[in-house]
């Protein structure tokens, strides 16, 4: 059985290799300074998609994601491991999203991809932490979600069987097809960069990185139209103008402070009720409990 | 994660030589694979590009996974079992990662699903495996069996068995024995003709690195009653055709994740390889010369890692108020380790690239018949390749050992102790001095050129390339040294005493060593001025290690070979 199957990734700053230039003065992210880099979980989702390529031969893996045209590079490295084709969902109209409104214009590009199986994603992206833009996809898209998975165990007869990792321990559950399943770091690795798919991709350019390519690169584009990576707008998968970007996110920044962690003065209270009950009675009086 | 590939900037200096035009040129057949294939490249500049990219995934396996296993895999080490090799966990990994990067048969022609590299690219990533894992560069590097396969096996047996390389089956070169080490023309291993025209083969090998890998190519004595070499042909022995146990695996010193294996041939069934008598005297002598490149690339792999390891230390270890890399004794031993580690990665490369040169040409005669000057260059870089190999070997091994027990020195007391990488370094680099023919060995290879002039003339070579100004002084002592060695062979040659000659081939060849690297480092500062200091450091070594010997040879009667036990 042929499958058709989605990874949704992100491109990211590399916020595992903070240096001292990571912020601004501002305290906004200084994008130039940290690399960007595929989101780590992507990957493990991206591999998940793979096995699921290997035992089903036929199918095919297309990667999805929302960012700048620069977002194009991820999905030349996911093709050099052994994804099929890719969409760069781009459009400044898009910008500043949170993650409703990322949600809302992913879940139109993929009504716009239509025929699909499988939707996987990272857990959650390195920039923000939420892990909310998969479940919210799920909810717009009106199909099942299976969260912290760890492992796609089997997938047959319309239904796939997943390993999740929970905070104490694994569940596997079941879920019908189509759904949209979100992978944990804990699953296994994505395999590497393949030196022939490489050395056969390289130049595989999305709309608006073609002009920029040498004459003889474009040509080979034009001979070869797996060599195109899809550039999609927002008009281009009917988003309604008022829930994407800015205009689309009730989430509104209103300050960002540098927090520095510093141990603070420590106390030590002796095994008797009278020190303890005068700690709680303290500890009430802030408005730390009760 | 590091990428042990864009650390390091030398690499793509030496990768970048303008040699390789002509080498890629000639390699690719002016780029016709192109039409063939769609991962071929279609001019030079995609063609590098490709090598760059291609290094670059060897560079990220090998600074993230297969270094991370690099310890674990030393622990647990390799194992055996009812008869079979089995590897550490981490090895298991490793091959799989390497396999599924499509690392294998990287210089096998694309019509058997290699990726067509010339020698120099693919000797660059076994470099940088080395450096990561220097056990598993063995079991990695042995893909270079199937370039011996390809050039002497029948296109069937091309057809059979490099597509299985390039899909990650491993190899082994099945030479050794209990009574047959460096002299390999005493190997007893018994093929015998069937009436059928198959062969088996019956007896034991021993030391055989990765002896339970899936396309052995083993030496065996075909002709009953021979003794010597003449007697002796190269057979394919496919695992999947059984009749090769695995008695027991060495435990060794060091590279503890590469089984070296004892093996026991019980009619196995084998296929001839090429033509019968010529195993030794031409398709193992061919073996060996890849081999050798490849352990000169495992120790300059070696070179690095313990550099790396000591410098990085002496900027963090701090005594007497500041780092120890600011203690002129400590920094003295790291900038010897650079040079050592730099001349030898230049002779590495400068190497590979003969040996590209006239490989091609070899495998361009298998097509079409060369033109005269086509015939005259591939002699001409063949007798180079022949000439520069047990150098590289020789000198870089010994520089790696060095450059290991320096690593140690430089941590200490903490040196000593299991807690850092050095003391796996240092067991690693060991072997590298030993296998595929001691350094005494590869003496005996090289004094022929020395006697015969091969190195005289690439040095001078090297020393009409011109320098410019801010080198020149350099380039004078080095004209200065040159005398002096030829001076020095003039006088041994001139006794016509080959148990004198043979005492003093070491010395020889060492200075003559010394010479090539110093000249090869000023033509890498020529390029790039980071060369500066090291094309210094090594130009004053080679100007003691001349000095030294020149005086020991010049101050030597012959008659004092008896105080070393050598008679007449």
């Amino acid at each position: 059985m042929s499958l058709n199957i989605i990874v949704l990734a992100k491109q990211v700053p590399d916020t595992r290799n903070v240096g001292k230039d990571a912020m601004k003065e501002d305290g906004t992210i200084n994008r130039a300074a940290l690399p960007a880099i595929f989101n780590p979980e992507d990957l493990n989702a991206l591999e998940q998609a793979l096995r699921l390529k290997d035992a089903n031969p036929g199918s095919k893996v297309t990667l999805l994601t929302m960012g700048l045209p620069r977002a194009a590079e991820i999905i030349r490295e996911a093709i050099y491991r052994g994804a099929d084709a890719g969409i760069v969902l781009t459009d400044r109209a898009l910008g500043g999203a949170d993650t409703l409104a990322t949600s809302y214009s992913l879940a139109q590009a993929v009504k716009k991809f239509g025929n699909y199986d499988i939707i996987l994603g990272g857990r959650q992206a390195i920039d923000g932490d939420t892990a909310q833009v998969g479940p919210q996809i799920a909810e717009k898209l009106g199909i099942p979600q299976v969260t912290y998975a760890e492992e796609i165990l089997d997938l047959r007869d319309g239904k796939v069987t997943v390993k999740r990792r929970l905070e104490h321990g694994v569940e596997t559950v079941v879920a019908p097809l189509p759904c949209v399943v979100t992978v944990n770091g804990s699953a296994a690795d994505c395999r590497p960069r393949n030196a022939k798919r490489l050395m056969k991709y390289k130049y595989a350019a999305s709309t608006s990185e073609l002009p920029k390519l040498s004459e003889e690169a474009q040509a080979r584009v034009a001979a070869n139209p797996e060599l195109n990576i899809a550039e999609w707008s927002a008009a281009f998968v009917e988003a309604d103008s008022e829930q994407i970007g800015l205009a689309g996110s009730p989430t509104k920044v209103k300050t960002i402070e540098n927090v520095v962690f510093t141990a603070k003065e420590s106390r030590r209270l002796d095994n008797d009720d009278a020190q303890i009950e005068e700690l709680i009675q303290e500890l009430i009086a802030n408005h730390t409990i009760g | 994660m590091a990428n042990f590939y864009t650390d390091n900037p030398d690499l793509r200096h030496h990768l970048n030589h303008p040699l390789m035009q002509k080498i890629v040129e000639l390699r690719e057949r002016n780029y016709t694979d192109a039409e063939k294939f769609d991962y071929a490249p279609a001019n030079f500049a995609d063609a590098m590009d490709n090598y760059e990219k291609v290094l670059e995934i060897v560079g990220d396996l090998c600074g993230g996974k297969i270094a991370e296993n690099a310890e674990a895999v030393d622990h647990q080490g390799a194992s055996c079992a009812n008869g079979r090799a089995y590897y550490a966990d981490g090895t298991v990994e490793n091959l799989d990662l390497c396999r599924k990067a499509g690392l294998m048969g990287m210089a096998m022609p694309r019509r058997f699903g290699g990726l067509n590299f010339p020698i120099t690219p693919y000797i660059m990533a076994a470099e940088i495996v080395s450096r990561a894992d220097t056990g598993f560069e063995n079991l990695w590097g042995l893909q270079d069996c199937a370039e011996t396969l390809y050039e002497f096996g029948s296109e069937e047996q091309r057809a059979k068995y490099i597509p299985r390389v390039c899909e990650g089956e491993t190899m082994s070169m099945d030479l050794t024995e209990p009574d047959a080490g460096s002299d390999l023309q005493s190997v007893m291993l018994k093929a015998t003709q069937k009436e059928d025209g198959t062969w088996v083969l019956n007896g034991v090998k021993r030391f055989i690195t990765n002896g339970d890998s899936d396309i052995h190519l083993v030496l065996a004595r075909s002709e009953e009653g021979t003794k010597d070499g003449r007697g002796l042909s190269m057979f394919i022995y496919d695992k999947r055709n059984g009749g090769v146990t695995v008695r027991r695996i060495e435990n060794k010193m060091g590279i503890k994740g590469s089984p070296t294996c004892e093996l026991v041939y019980k009619n196995a069934p084998a296929e001839l390889c090429g033509n019968r008598r010529l195993g030794l005297i031409k398709y193992v002598m061919a073996l060996m010369n890849g081999a050798r490149l490849g352990i000169a690339a495992q120790s300059v792999g070696v070179s690095e890692l313990a550099y790396r390891e000591a410098h990085q230390y002496a900027l963090e270890r701090r005594q007497f108020g500041k780092a120890i890399i600011e203690f002129p004794a400590v920094s003295e031993m790291l900038a010897v380790m650079k040079a050592k580690l730099d001349a030898s990665r230049s002779l590495l490369y400068e190497c590979s690239r003969f040996v590209d040169m006239y490989k091609i040409y070899e495998d361009i005669a298998r097509e079409r018949s060369l033109t005269a000057d086509e015939r005259a260059e591939m002699k001409h870089y063949s007798r180079l390749a022949d000439a520069l190999t047990p150098l590289a070997k020789g000198l870089g091994s010994e520089y790696c050992n060095q450059n290991a027990y320096d690593c140690i020195q430089i941590h200490g007391g903490s040196g000593f102790m299991k807690d850092y990488a050095c003391e796996r370094i240092y067991r690693d680099a060991r072997i590298t001095s030993i296998y595929e023919g001691t350094t005494q060995l590869q003496v005996v290879a090289a004094i022929r050129h020395v006697t015969t002039g091969t190195y005289a003339s690439l040095i001078k070579t090297y020393a009409e390339a011109g320098y410019p100004a801010q080198l020149a002084p350099l380039a004078a002592i080095l004209g200065d040294l040159t005398v002096a060695y030829e001076k020095a062979v003039a006088k041994v040659t001139e006794a016509n005493n080959s148990k004198y000659l043979d005492f003093m081939a070491r010395r020889l060849v060492e200075m003559a060593g010394s010479l090539i690297m110093a000249y090869l480092l000023l033509q890498d500062a020529k390029d790039d001025e980071s060369f500066n200091n090291t094309a210094v450091v090594y130009t004053k070594m080679a100007q003691a290690l001349v000095a030294q010997h020149s005086d020991f040879i010049s101050n030597f009667a012959p008659e004092q070979l008896s105080a070393y036990g050598i008679g007449e």
